[in-house]
């Protein structure tokens, strides 16, 4: 609302306000609101000219109706026309209409548009003040086409007022953050740099936000800003509190301004000038002084300032990474923060830290403050900082303090908050691995992790556990015994069962010759938590079981009665069932021999990255552990663990046929072929075979059973992890698409259904149909083999500008594909734009283990978006004439492929989506075709014109339409077709 | 049953909160206050579920009632209860304002203390409850112990709504038939749907424990009459008698004998109260015809002539006739001619209304406006709202006639023909709109 001075002040909208305001009801106000609508609008109706006053007055009583929630339908008219009004408050309310209420009204926007160019070109600053502050505020597509090319020269004209430069930066901020594609800098980009010369300290705090939105995209072009920015620094750092006068606050030198150049700089590496770089350092070194100073003056406000410099004086020195000196004065300030009163401070001072202890300069400073981050842990109040302090306890971890560190943890684990529980987790878990020495201490931290917090232990952090324990052999027994009396506990949670399970199923015999530990002790610690658990852990201990008769032939009969019962031979759970079915055979048929072939101890598993550290990498989205220290802990992984690795994806045995449960499995049954597909049929169900024609054939058995025991051992030897849950750690980058998929993409321009893909495995079909600027797409997978797809997964990328030019939503799929079986996607489509790509679809399944990954483009053209249209010939010439700028038009003479016969033409022309119009083209042997294409944003109209020549076996195809891209595309399509 | 009841007024400050079960809690009224009250968007629903707490709520004038449970309770009875509520504040203190709730708080506690035990609805009955609960200070001392265990024995007993020994000298009473008519018209003038609803409310000032018998012309007992005693004209009968949809009695009507005999007979307690509720759908009498013609004249004109013919008899009058023809949201200006009677166009309720004082039957009276409009810029259409009418009409639109209404009173020595009985008859307007 304007200032109400006294001659200016409108006394209706005052009385209309008040009115409102004490109205009893809604209805009362509904009421009010009515009958000064009504007034309204018989004024603006009414015979005689309003003047500017009134005009201004109902055009306010309008806008503070529509602020209050209602619907204001007229009324824009009278607001553009207070634009022309020579007077301030008039032209402001006009404005303040506009920018509130303006929708993209064709009629109403040209005249708002003029208006403004009026202003933008009158000299009067308030004015073209007022016409920048409505562009920016309105900011639409719009907008940046009609003034994007104005702003900059007003920017940087030599005699424009420093207020206007100021709105003219932070307007063409605005536009280039809506719309960065219209506002081409250019020509300006030295001048609007220079900006940062300029007198007025306001132009330049303006300026710098534009340069730093333009230098982030094209870092390059404003290279020349650094040395600007950084004298500029240097002078603002240098300057006595009193001499920026305006700008300065609470006598910190223009600190607004400060933090944004050191922002500036962050954008940029080092300078390489050392005159530069050394009055840099110095402003650094200022800054860092100026922080030990005695504060000016104790209000909230100085401090804030004073410390928002700072901050971002340490985030630069932490970006440049190169000078010792300053990141370790840079850690100890940082260390005084960190007992700060102030709860912000803390938290800053803790996440600043964080980023500091991953630079090799100050990770040794960062650690001397291990107590106070310690402390801050227990006893801050704040959870956000705690978990701060948290993270910085990971980053400062080295091997000196890893004992200590992954012990303050664990104990603070127990009481810490259930939302940073599972983070915590994982860390602890990364942490004891990556810097574990002593083996057993690693175990008994885990352990102690598992008992502590269960709930949030991921799978992968016991996965991880069992793989160190198989790969090390001196911790087999040391662990077998820890596992042994924590699930002595009456209540123990259930990944310590798992854990338990497969640690004494592998190495029960090391510690059965204690008394204590007896075989029939173990089986029966182990089974007393049997009915306790989950179905996959259940299945585990099956496995468990079947080892103990290997390892220990005296339990052989209490397990095969157990495996007999009823609860679990005919248990409802298929998975269960069968283990039990297959385990009391096995032990039953097999000799020993072929026992223990069968359950030979798990050999080690291959090299690679944890997959914990993956975890958490998904977990805390990709900046939050940073890549160094990833691969870190991948380096350091290896060199201590010798290979403590899961099996490598296509290497983890495959499910089979016979077993198609997804649950872990840890000795199933699985003869999966490792990758040849072909012979998956044969050997695949060999075991199950003799399984089911054992009783009958006892030689035969055995017979069968020899040569598949090679292949046994690899696949007895899969991964605890199993291969269900793909490990994020393989991140394979999607392979590019294949490159018979551009011809396959041909095939569809001209129809909506078919194949899209086949080879040995997969056969891909596609259904389509398409109204106007919608589509659906059905895709039909469909299985070739008889084997069982897993963990298919498809996804559909729009790549590059498609984005924002498509709209592809897709169904999920079932992740699962049994042999001989087809499944349905359904992926709808909404042209948003006109475009040229095509979205890429990747489809990733385990065939046999293998991964299988592949990429198609879909066949989405822009002709599938065609609006057929009809029209007479004179109509069609006429509107082909009217098409003819030469960018409009896109023209190709190229052979024939096909026969040429007229009937297929018109049948593919058909099929084009256009409307093919007969009797048009004087030529009879010619075809014409017609119609538009329909995008959210607009509708393109296309004119084709195809002229065959028989004798040359020639095409000339010539394409118009209204955008120059979609001729362009239209011809390239259409030139593959005939 | 109910856990809780409070009253607002408009702007949502409580000014009665009763309690009645530990499970609603006092967060219970903000929740209403801002869910409901308050809304960003109004609320429609007379029932809002907020966290697992149901609201039920009335609103009268500016006042809002809520009932609240966190049980399943039946939302009916809640809303008989609310009503009842109402009617029994109106009884004891006239129209349900913020100023009179506000003056009448201690009265207002004591009644729902009465009214409502622990959430379950007890006697409401307006007649009962004054006997013990007084706007006169504490009754007690003028009460003899006889008086005070008549009270008792009168509420716990048989007849909870009626006392004994009541003396009238003159044994007296009022019948009122009062309808609603209900209407919805094409503007070719077709039925779309109609329906009357109407109530009996009697007045009564007899003495002593009258038996008392309601005969009207329900089409199932002269149908049943007819065939008993041929001599009846069986078309006759047929026209006279209506057809009731269905109906609800006072609580004093035995219901047995009406399923049995469909007969209505009661002893009727003191006062005034509502004998009967009903509803007919099948011939009723429309007392109004509004014949709206509406012609657009370019983007900026509008031309409205409505007709309003009344059909009933010459000699009667209706009284009390408003029609309000509604207008464009974007109306600049309005001229209006009307023959009969005065009309105005109310801007803040987007209408023309006019108004007629009087109006004798089978007459014929009409409007016509020019109506200006701005133009806009938006392309919705005028959704054109129907044209509404009130009126009040001295008979009853759905054909009902009381038949008689007998006294009997064993123990007094009056007989029926000493009663003085006064019958009225009238028909109102419910929602009686013609579409244009």
């Amino acid at each position: 609302m304007p200032a109400v001075s006294k001659g200016d002040g409108m006394r209706g909208l005052a009385v209309f306000i008040s009115d409102i305001r004490n109205c009893k009801s809604k209805e009362a106000e509904i009421k009010r609101i009515n009958k000064e609508l009504a007034n309204i609008r018989s004024k603006f109706k009414g015979d005689k000219a309003l003047d500017g006053y009134s005009k201004k007055k109902y055009v306010c009583k309008l806008l503070f109706i529509f602020l209050l929630g209602h619907d204001i339908d007229f009324g824009h008219m009278e607001a553009v026309n207070l634009l022309s009004s020579n007077k301030y408050t008039e032209k402001q309310i006009g404005y303040l209409f506009i920018s509130v209420l303006v929708n993209s009204n064709s009629e109403l926007i040209r005249l708002i548009n003029n208006a403004i160019k009026n202003d933008l070109s009158s000299r009067n600053p308030t004015f073209m003040c007022l016409a920048l502050h409505c562009i920016a505020n309105v900011g639409s597509r719009e907008m940046a086409e009609a003034f994007a090319g104005e702003i900059p020269r007003i920017l940087v004209a030599g005699d424009t007022m420093d207020s206007v430069k100021q709105s003219a930066a932070l307007c063409l901020l605005r536009l280039y953050k809506t719309s960065p594609d219209l506002v081409l800098m250019g020509e300006w980009t030295s001048r609007v740099v220079h900006l940062l010369n300029d007198q007025h300290m306001g132009v330049v705090t303006a300026a710098i936000s534009l340069i730093t939105c333009l230098s982030q995209k094209n870092p390059d072009e404003f290279k020349t800003c650094v040395s600007l920015a950084v004298s500029r620094l240097s002078r603002i750092v240098s300057s006595a509190s009193t001499d920026l006068q305006d700008y300065t606050y609470y006598f910190v030198p223009a600190p607004w301004l400060s933090c944004k150049l050191l922002r500036l700089l962050q954008c940029y590496p080092p300078p390489e000038d050392g005159a530069v770089k050394g009055r840099l350092v110095e402003c650094l070194e200022t800054i860092l002084n100026k922080a030990q100073e005695p504060p000016k003056s104790k209000k909230v406000q100085h401090s804030n300032a004073k410390n928002a410099i700072l901050f971002e004086a340490i985030s630069l020195i932490i970006h440049y990474d190169s000078e010792p000196n300053l990141l370790v004065r840079a850690c100890n300030q940082l260390g005084q923060f960190l007992q700060h009163r102030e709860t912000n401070l803390r938290y800053l001072a803790l996440e600043s830290m964080c980023t500091l202890a991953s630079s090799e300069f100050s990770h040794e400073a960062v650690k001397t403050h291990i107590e106070t981050v310690i402390n801050a842990l227990k006893t801050e109040r704040d959870v956000s900082v705690r978990q701060r302090a948290a993270d910085l306890l990971y980053a400062m971890c080295d091997r000196s303090n890893a004992k200590q560190i992954v012990a303050e943890m664990l104990s603070y684990l127990e009481t810490a908050d259930y939302s940073i529980r599972e983070e915590m987790v994982l860390k602890v878990a990364i942490l004891a691995e990556k810097y574990a020495v002593d083996y057993s201490w690693y175990v008994d931290t885990i352990l102690n992790l598992i008992r502590i917090a269960g709930d949030y232990v991921s799978e992968e952090v016991w996965y991880r556990v069992i793989q160190i324990v198989i790969n090390r052999d001196d911790v087999q027994g040391y662990a077998a015994k820890t596992v042994f009396e924590a699930l002595q506990a009456p209540a123990c949670h259930e990944n310590m069962v798992k854990v338990g399970g497969y640690i004494l199923g592998e190495f029960g015999n090391l510690i059965a010759g204690d008394p204590r530990s007896s075989p029939l002790v173990q089986f029966n610690l182990l089974h007393s938590k049997f009915h306790l658990c989950s179905v996959p852990t259940r299945a585990l201990l099956l496995s468990a079981y079947i080892k103990f008769i290997n390892l220990f032939p005296e339990t052989k009969s209490t397990i095969q009665e157990v495996l007999r019962s009823d609860s679990q031979i005919r248990n409802s759970d298929v998975e269960l069932q069968q283990r039990a079915v297959e385990y009391l055979k096995l032990s039953s048929i097999a000799s020993t021999d072929v026992l223990a072939t069968v359950l030979e101890e798990m050999p080690p598993f291959p090299e690679r990255e944890s997959s914990i550290l993956a975890k958490l990498k998904k977990k805390k989205g990709p900046g939050a552990v940073s890549v160094n220290e990833l691969e870190e802990g991948k380096r350091e992984g290896g060199e201590l663990n010798g290979g403590g690795e899961r099996g490598d994806s296509s290497a983890i045995a495959a499910s089979n046929a016979s077993t198609p449960s997804p649950s872990a499995d840890l000795l199933g049954i699985r003869t999966g072929p490792p990758v040849a597909a072909a012979a998956a049929s044969s050997a695949g169900s060999l075991l199950v075979d003799v399984f089911s024609e054992a009783g009958i054939n006892d030689d035969g058995f055995l017979r069968d059973l020899e040569p598949p025991t090679e292949s046994s051992e690899s696949l007895l030897a899969e991964g605890p992890g199993d291969s269900d849950s793909a490990p994020p750690s393989a991140v394979s980058e999607d392979p590019a698409p294949l490159p018979e998929s551009n011809e396959l993409l041909n095939k569809f321009v001209c129809k909506n259904n078919g194949v899209l893909f086949e080879n040995q495995l997969l056969q891909i079909g596609i259904k389509s149909e398409y109204r106007q600027n919608l589509g659906r797409m059905y895709l039909f997978y469909g299985n070739k083999t008889s084997v069982q797809f897993v963990n298919f997964t498809t996804t559909v990328t729009c790549p590059g500008e498609l984005q924002s030019q498509l709209n592809v939503q897709t169904k999920l799929v079932e992740p699962l594909i049994e042999g001989g079986a087809q499944v349905q996607q359904v992926i709808n489509i909404e042209c948003l734009s006109e475009f040229t790509d095509a979205p890429l679809l990747n489809i990733k399944f385990r065939y046999g283990g293998a991964l299988q990954n592949l990429t198609l483009k879909l066949p989405v053209t822009i002709n599938k978006f065609f609006q057929p249209t009809e029209m007479a010939s004179h109509d069609f010439f006429q509107r082909w004439k009217q098409l003819s700028l030469p960018q409009q038009e896109a023209q190709k003479i190229f052979k024939s492929n096909n026969a040429m016969d007229p009937e297929v033409l018109k049948a593919k022309l058909l099929g084009l989506g256009m409307a093919l119009l007969e009797n048009v083209d004087p030529n009879p042997e010619n075809f014409v075709c017609a119609g538009v294409i329909q995008t959210k944003a607009q509708q393109v109209g296309s004119l084709l014109r195809l002229e065959p020549n028989t004798q040359a076996q020639m095409y000339r195809l010539t394409l118009r339409s209204s955008k120059d891209t979609v001729s362009k595309r239209l011809c390239e399509l259409l030139a593959e077709q005939f | 049953m109910i856990g809780g009841l409070f009253i607002y007024n408009h702007k949502g400050e409580v000014l009665i909160s009763r309690v009645y079960r530990d499970d609603i809690g006092r967060n219970a009224v903000d929740a209403f206050r801002v869910n409901v009250i308050h809304a960003r968007q109004q609320v429609r629903s007379p029932v809002t579920n907020i966290a697992r707490t149901s609201f039920f709520h009335v609103k009268r004038s500016n006042i809002w009632l809520a009932a609240v449970t966190k049980q399943n309770v039946n939302a009916a009875m809640v809303f008989e209860f609310l009503y009842k509520m109402c009617d029994v504040m109106t009884a004891y203190f006239g129209k349900i304002s913020e100023e009179n709730i506000k003056n009448n708080f201690v009265l207002i506690y004591e009644l729902l203390d009465e009214i409502l035990d622990f959430g379950y609805p007890q006697n409401s009955e307006t007649g009962a409850l004054k006997t013990f609960i007084t706007q006169q200070g504490i009754k007690g001392q003028h009460q003899t112990k006889e008086e005070q265990s008549q009270i008792t024995s009168q509420v716990t007993g048989q007849i909870g709504w009626r006392r004994e020994g009541i003396k009238y000298r003159r044994n007296e009473l009022f019948l009122d038939v009062l309808e609603s008519v209900n209407l919805l018209m094409s503007p070719q003038g077709q039925v779309l749907s109609a329906h009357v609803s109407g109530r009996v409310v009697m007045k009564s000032y007899l003495s002593g424990m009258p038996e008392c018998k309601f005969g009207m012309n329900d089409k199932i007992v002269i149908d049943k009459q007819g065939k008993a005693g041929t001599t009846d004209d069986p078309g006759k009968s047929g026209k006279q008698s209506i057809a009731i949809d269905d109906c609800t009695f006072h609580q004093c009507v035995r219901l047995s004998k009406f399923d049995s005999e469909r007969s209505i007979s009661f002893i009727p307690p003191d006062g005034e109260y509502e004998l009967m509720r009903y509803r007919t759908t099948k011939d009723i009498i429309l007392p109004f015809r509004v014949i709206p013609l509406v012609r657009e004249v370019g983007r900026t004109k509008l031309e409205v002539k409505v007709v309003i013919k009344s059909n009933f008899k010459p000699s009667l009058l209706a009284q009390k006739i408003e029609v309000r023809i509604p207008t464009p949201l974007n109306t600049s200006g309005v001229q209006v001619i009307c023959m009969k009677g005065k009309a105005k166009y109310k801007a803040s309720e987007n209408a023309i209304v006019w108004k007629i004082k009087r109006m004798a039957g089978m007459k014929e009276s009409q409007i016509s406006a020019e109506i200006e409009l701005l133009p806009t810029n938006d392309k919705k259409k005028w959704a054109r709202p129907p044209i509404s009418m009130n009126f009040e009409v001295p008979f009853a639109p759905s054909g009902l006639k009381v038949r008689y209404l007998k006294v009997f009173e064993s123990k007094l020595n009056y007989s029926d023909h000493d009663v003085i009985k006064w019958v009225r008859y009238i028909g109102r307007s419910g929602i009686y709109e013609t579409r244009c």
